[in-house]
């Protein structure tokens, strides 16, 4: 039963992430968790990319359709407090990662789904960084426990869900709206709404996440979560050939570049720096609509990611990847690494045994 | 007293970790409680026990769950 679920909400969302483009959304961005944010980022200044500003309706039917769903279902729990301020960062470089790429991992399976044989590429990048995650979570990998907050805490991801559609709909003259580009691309908002809505709902339900998909297969022999993430791409996949938006290339696809090495490093940074989170960028928009905090602070610190992608000059585009790009994806890695190292109790306590045997040593 | 893994306000999958790693040092007969406050954890660490073959008793205590686990 909980299968069959979760393999008819991954069909859902594949179907919509089709339909939406065909609405009017950027092509192969029907659903597209780092576009969207990186676009609501544009929209409120913090970056002035202009061909990415739109306050995408989307992400707020995320926000809202999860925190309906878990509110009938009382799963609406706000908590909190497990290292906010390292998953405000690992989030800064897990969206990094994506506009290096250009896309989250939900795109790349939508991309992947049309021919773009660069997000093919992609997919063994973002499953080298989920396994490299995994090396930690072996070794006692954790970020500390959350612990149950004030009920209030759990409703300020909602109410900012709540302040963006209010925002699209009076259009105040602060908010910035792309006249061309990919921000200028969009399904009329109220089916945008519904959409994203039903997405939040149907993947609150069923725990969807890309990231942990490849992760329970690996780690746990487990494909429950997987067999959303394949149906979603089989959904896609024959909603794209029906619509004739299939097209096998590396060169010419849209939104999307042909370095190879990048897309591969690219999704890496964020299959690892998801893993760290304890889930996709798409999972963490749910469970801030559920009420926790830590994954509300993650959305803020993707939403910042953008800002500082673009405002750097770090963001890819169809011409290719940045110098800045490839620096910060480098650093990108240095700093996931040592955060997973530093958080992994295994290797923590052999690095104290050593340095007590050393100050024995110094001693003696 | 049968051994206790508090994996309460772990995000996922760390408390499925904890239970996996217990249920592989469990000896015959021996029985471990594994504690979790999220739907979602209990969900995700009896899933593992169904795959691994193991029975459980879950029980819904002051809003946490115990997870009881038989070797």
């Amino acid at each position: 039963m909980e299968k069959v679920k979760i393999i008819f909400a991954g069909a859902v969302v594949g179907l919509l992430g089709v339909l939406l483009v065909l609405l009017g959304n950027p092509a192969n961005m029907g659903i597209c968790l780092a576009c969207f944010l990186r676009d609501i980022s544009g929209g409120l200044g913090f970056h002035r990319a202009a061909v990415v500003q739109y306050l995408r309706p989307e992400i707020s039917g995320f926000i809202l359709g999860s925190f309906i769903s878990a509110f009938a279902a009382k799963e609406f729990k706000p908590r909190g407090g497990s290292s906010p301020a390292v998953r405000f960062f690992i989030a800064v470089f897990v969206m990094i990662g994506a506009l290096v790429f250009l896309g989250c991992p939900l795109r790349m399976l939508f991309r992947m789904s049309a021919g773009d044989l660069n997000a093919w590429i992609a997919l063994p990048g973002f499953i080298f960084g989920i396994y490299a995650g995994i090396f930690f979570l072996r070794r006692g990998y954790s970020l500390g426990k959350s612990s149950t907050q004030p009920k209030a805490n759990g409703f300020l991801l909602p109410l900012l869900a709540v302040i963006l559609l209010v925002f699209l709909l009076i259009k105040p003259t602060f908010i910035f709206f792309s006249q061309e580009g990919p921000g200028s691309m969009t399904a009329p908002a109220i089916l945008a709404l519904a959409a994203g809505l039903i997405v939040g709902i149907a993947a609150q339900r069923t725990r969807l996440c890309t990231a942990g998909g490849f992760r329970d297969i690996i780690l746990l022999k487990d494909f429950h979560l997987a067999s959303g993430i394949f149906s979603l791409f089989a959904a896609a996949f024959i909603a794209n050939l029906i619509f004739g938006k299939f097209n096998l290339s590396f060169m010419g696809q849209p939104i999307a570049h042909a370095d190879g090495l990048w897309n591969f490093l690219g999704m890496t940074l964020a299959g690892f720096g998801s893993i760290l989170l304890g889930g996709c960028p798409l999972r963490q928009t749910i469970l801030a609509g559920e009420g926790d905090s830590d994954a509300a602070i993650t959305v803020l610190g993707l939403i910042v990611g953008a800002a500082v992608a673009h405002n750097f000059g770090l963001a890819s585009s169809a011409a290719g990847v940045t110098m800045g790009g490839k620096a910060a994806v480098v650093i990108g890695f240095a700093f996931v690494l040592a955060t997973a190292i530093l958080n992994t109790s295994e290797i923590n306590s052999k690095l104290n045994s050593k340095l007590i045997k050393g100050g024995k040593n110094l001693n003696a | 007293m049968p051994k206790t893994i508090d994996a309460r306000g772990l995000s996922c999958p760390e408390p499925v970790i904890l239970a996996k790693n217990a249920v592989d040092a469990l000896t015959a007969g021996e029985e471990i409680i594994i504690m979790v406050d999220a739907e979602v954890a209990k969900e995700n660490v009896s899933r593992y026990l169904r795959n691994a073959k193991k029975s459980a008793k879950i029980q819904e205590i002051d809003g946490y769950f115990k997870i009881s686990v038989k070797g």
